[in-house]
This record gives structure tokens, sequence and C-alpha cells, in this order.
């Protein structure tokens, strides 16, 4: 780690210190400590979710596998982009007119029963710690390898600094946070794609003629990595329609006062994430040729490092340490909305609500909030330190399958379908969850023949990496079904006439905050 | 906060409100048609958008369109493209949404309804 490495480490660390210092004068409520109290403005929350998008999975994953896979790893980045569109037309202004703090409040607006409350709480944390474990994992291997630190250390700063934020800054200073990586990554990006295409006298065409002569032409076609049809199909469908699900992007849709600022925010996304994911293909087949696959994959055989290595290549240390450091701020922008989210789960859903009945006060609410937040993040680091010689990226995409499988019928069944019950939520949630990890554990990325590639050796049962293809109709299926059975009891005048209320309240917006209790 | 604001314009409505609303028709149709659009609009984007994965392993997007560009990165910045594009007829189709929505509770509102 040199001097100039060091500087920019530090700076960003400085700043985001600074704005969780702002943030934490502001943070005296739950409204506060969740949502922001609620007051973000459309362009703020839509780059705030732009960051949430832009993991480090997303920007250093998806260059270093274009940059070794070619088409392939190009894939994932028109799924995240599209997934915008899911979220802007059916999703993003119900969630805001329903929902208060959580998945699970905007639920009980319609079935206010326990256990309605419980299983979306449990599905969120599931999802959250699937989802921390793969980016503390891949935090640690990364930092180690950006700045020379040792694996632990890593993930232990990476860790306290997350909990700094959420502790005293909550929703505010990590939204800001957030905010200021989303700005400093696209600004990172941009400049790398410019370096790139002057490498290639800015034209395309000569782009696509090098790298299809020099290092054949199997980069720009799909086949590398993936091979059969269905398997991409399910890959594919568990990112455009998990994004929708992954209880961290819905929590944002609370940080807006009205329907109309949630609207504005995912439309700043949508062409914030265009823009990012067009430039990562002159990232992916930049380091291709600038850097060459070799020395990628001498560093990083997930190719992580294609992104800090070709800023290397172009720009020296200085540019390195630059995108070092915007990948560090990303890391820990992203935690630190997990931990967040899986705190409101913890504290306001079980803790406040069922254990509780809702009869905390504010500062009890606050409190709890914080003590939410130290078990998250303490539970994610003791995984993320035993986890450390796994290759755990994967779990990223299984929580997106239950994104998709277990929270995503819910949603859609409760804002559209009268018929919709209690007994449904629970089916539908504890099906999308469960599939999801039962064939996911049965398949390629728990299991392969070959010793390494997997965590155990052995044929898989089910040969997708990931199970959204079957998981997703069983989910919808669990909804429908289980709705049925508990027609006879849950559907009761009185329960048609909450659906009138949530009706009318999801299309006109009438009476956001008194929704749920 | 925000909280003043909301609560002078909306939040006195209870539950006899809400089911003489549902049960307007102005209420019904604007609903219709704004599920209409926004499902078929939906439907029509994921499966343009799952066709990718579908045809990327066919020969239709293999072959070589513009020099060494493959179909399947001219489909992919064809999606790129659609994605900003629908997403602005929304912001656009959901400012005349807004509207409807307003008349809705006006109309109730002029009916004697609360306010």
């Amino acid at each position: 780690m040199n001097l100039v490495s060091v500087g920019f480490f530090l700076g960003i660390v400085g700043l985001t210190l600074v704005v969780t210092y702002i943030a934490a004068k502001r943070t005296s409520s739950a409204s506060d400590f969740y949502t922001a109290g609620g007051g973000l403005t459309g362009w703020q929350n839509g780059f705030a979710i732009a960051g949430d998008y832009l993991s480090a999975a997303a920007f250093l994953g998806v260059s270093g596998a274009i940059a070794l896979t070619g088409f392939d790893g190009f894939f994932f980045s028109v799924g995240y982009v599209v997934a915008n569109l899911v979220l802007l037309y059916i999703i993003a202004e119900p969630m805001r007119n329903l929902g208060k703090y959580t998945l699970a409040d905007m639920l009980t607006a319609r079935f206010n029963e326990k256990r309605v409350r419980g299983v979306a709480a449990s599905g969120t944390i599931v999802i959250v710690i699937l989802y921390m474990i793969a980016q503390l994992v891949g935090a640690g291997a990364l930092i180690k390898l950006l700045f020379g630190i040792e694996y632990w250390i890593a993930v232990l700063i990476v860790g306290v600094m997350m909990t700094t934020y959420v502790l005293f800054g909550g929703m505010t200073a990590t939204s800001w946070v957030q905010i200021i990586k989303a700005g400093l990554l696209l600004f990172g990006t941009g400049l790398l794609a410019t370096l790139v295409l002057v490498q290639f006298d800015f034209s395309l065409m000569k782009m696509f003629d090098t790298i299809a002569i020099e290092h054949g032409e199997e980069y720009l076609v799909p086949g590398m990595k993936y091979t059969s049809t269905i398997d991409s199909v399910s890959m594919m469908m568990a990112l455009v329609l998990g994004t929708s699900g992954l209880p961290h992007i819905l929590m944002r849709f609370f940080t807006v006062k009205d329907a109309k600022t949630a609207r504005s925010s995912i439309s700043w996304t949508t062409w914030i994430t265009a823009i990012f994911f067009s430039l990562t293909i002159f990232l992916g087949l930049g380091a291709l040729h600038l850097v060459g696959a070799e020395s990628i994959l001498a560093e990083s055989k997930a190719g992580n490092t294609a992104a800090p290595l070709l800023a290397f290549y172009l720009g020296g240390d200085v540019l390195m340490s630059f995108i070092s450091a915007v990948a560090f701020a990303t890391i820990l922008a992203v935690v630190s909305g997990l931990v967040l989210t899986g705190a409101s789960a913890i504290s306001h859903d079980i803790y406040g609500e069922i254990i509780k009945d809702g009869n905390l006060t504010e500062k009890q609410q606050v409190l709890a909030a914080r003590i939410g937040s130290i078990s998250i993040a303490i539970i994610s680091i003791f995984l993320a330190l035993f986890a450390q010689s796994l290759n755990v990226s994967f779990l990223v995409s299984f929580a997106f399958c239950i994104g998709a499988s277990a929270n995503l019928p819910v949603i859609l069944y409760t804002i559209y379908w009268k018929k919709f019950n209690s007994t449904g939520v629970v089916a539908a949630i504890s099906t999308g969850v469960l599939s999801c990890l039962i064939f996911g554990a049965m398949g390629p990325n728990i299991w392969s023949e070959v010793p390494g590639a997997a965590i155990f050796v052995g044929k898989p049962l089910v040969n997708l990496a990931v199970p959204a293809i079957i998981t997703i109709p069983l989910g919808f299926l669990a909804g429908y079904v289980g709705s049925m059975i508990g027609a006879r009891k849950h559907n009761t005048a009185q329960a048609e006439e909450i659906y009138k209320e949530i009706r009318v309240k999801a299309n006109t917006g009438v009476s956001v905050q008194d929704v749920s209790h | 906060m925000s909280n003043k604001k909301k609560d002078a314009a909306k939040s006195t409505f209870d539950a006899k409100d809400y089911a003489a609303i549902e049960a307007m028709e102005s209420f019904n149709t604007f609903v219709k048609k704004k599920n209409t659009f926004l499902f078929s609009m939906t439907g029509a984007f994921l499966l343009f958008y799952i066709l990718l994965p579908i045809l990327a392993f066919k020969p239709v997007l293999q072959q070589k369109v513009i020099g060494n560009i493959t179909g399947v990165w001219i489909y992919s910045a064809a999606l790129f493209i659609m994605t900003v594009v629908v997403c602005t007829i929304y912001v656009k189709k959901a400012t005349k949404f807004d509207e409807q929505a307003a008349n809705v509770i006006k109309e109730y509102q002029a009916k004697g309804g609360k306010s």
C-alpha cells in the first residue's frame, strides 16, 4: 500500500464519517433511523437506489466477467438495467402508498396478523444474511488484494465502518454514503471508459475488431460461460424479477414522501444504471485487451480486479488507488444498507411489533434499532470470517432468487388480487425461501465433480446455477393454493372491506402515513 | 416533517370513505385503465427481455451485424434503449394517472364525502 492509496482510502473514510456526523444530529426518531424521515428527494433516492444496484459484485464482478467471458458477463448488465422497469411499473408506487418502514409493514397493512409479519421478516433476514456474507467475503478478499491487509482485519474494518454509519447516522447517513459512492463510481467508470476509448481512437468498431482479431471471436458471442439456454433464462429471470423483491431496495421507497417522488427516484436510477452498465462493456473489453486475461486471472480467478488493473494500466498508481478507494466505498455503502434492512426486520418487525405489540416509545424504538444493527453486524462478520475459504459470490444470486420467488409474489398478490389472504402470504414466502435454498443447495454452486470447483464434490442433482425458473412459479402457485385453503377462514366481509381500502390507497396515494401501525 | 402537509390534505378518510370511493364507477374505470396499461407494458418488455437469453444461443443473434459487432450486442443495446424509453413513457403517463386519481377524490368530495 503506497502513500497515494492511503490518501484516497483515508479521504473516503473521512468523508463518510463527516456525513455520518451530520446525519447523526438529524437522527432522533424511528422514522429518521429507518427511512431518513421520508425526506429524501427524487434524485437523492435515485442515486441511492443506483448505489444499491452497483455493489462491488456489479462494478468489479461484471467488468471482470466481461473481461474473462466476453458477452456472457454482459448478461448481468442487461438484467440489472431492465429490472428497473419492473420496479417502476408495478412495485414502487403502491409500495410507497402502503408501507411504512419495511416490507412486512406493507403486507400487514392488509393482513394484520403476527404470522404475516413474522414470515415476511424472516424472509428479509435470510436475504440480508445471504447477501451480506457474499459482500463481506468478497470485500475481505478484495481489500486484501488491493491494500495488502489480512482477510480478517479487512472484514473487521468493513464491519466496524458499516456499523458506525448505521448506528449513528441511520438511513440518512446510509443514503448519503450511497449517494456519494454512486457519484464517485459513475465518475470513475466514465473516466476509465473514456481512457479505454482513447486507446481505440474513439471507435466502437475498432474495439470490437481488435477483440475479434487479437483475442478471438468467442468473446463477442455467448457461450464462454453459459452454454445452456435454460440456465441463462433462469438466471435472467432471477435478475429482472428478484430486484423487485430485495428488501434493501424496497425499503428505499419509504425514504421519500410520496408515490410521485418514488417514481422520479426510479426514473433517476434507470438513467444512472443504463449509463453505468453500458460503460461496463468498455471496462470489460478494455481490460481484456489492455491488461490481458492471463494477468487478470493471476490476481483473481473470478476476475474481480480487472477494473483496478485496467486503471493501473491507464493511469498508473493514482488512478488505480482512486478506483480501489471507490470500490471500497461501494462495499461499505452496500453493506450499510443491508445492516439497516436487517435491523428493521429484527428490531421493528420482530421485537417492536410482534413481541411488544407495537407498544414502544420513540426512544425505545431507536434503541431497539441500534441494538438490532449491532446484532446483525456481529452475526454477519462472524459468518464472513467463517466462510473465508469458500467461494460464496453465488449467494447473491440466491438472494435474487428468493426475492423473486418469495417476496415478489406476495407483493403483487397483496396489491392486485382480491382473494389473497394471510395463509397465502405464509405459503408463498415459505415456499419461495425454502425452494430457493433447497434447489440451490442441490445445484452446481454447491456440488461439482471437479474437486475445488464447488463446496462439495459430487454430481449436482439440479443442473441450474440459479433455480429461479422452477422456484418463481412455485412461489406464485403456493400463494394461490394457500389462499384457496385459507379462503373459508380468512376471506370474510371484513377482509373485503380492507382490500377496498388498500385498493384506494394504492391507486390514489391518499393518507400515505396512516396505513400501518 | 412531511406529515403536516399530508394530514391537512388527506388522512381524514375512514373505512366508510374507502368503501364508497372503491364503489365509484370513475374509480374503477381509472384503475382498470391504469392496470391494463401497466400490465400489458410489463408483459411486453419482459417478453422482449427474456428473448435475449433464448435467442442469444441461436444463430440469429450470433451473426455479425456491423463489422465484428454481433447480434447479441445490438439486441442488448436495443434493450437498454427500450428501458429508458419505456421509463420515460411511464413518467409521462403517470402524470395523467395522478390527475385522474385526484379527480376521483375530488368527485367523491363534491358528492358530499368527507375531505
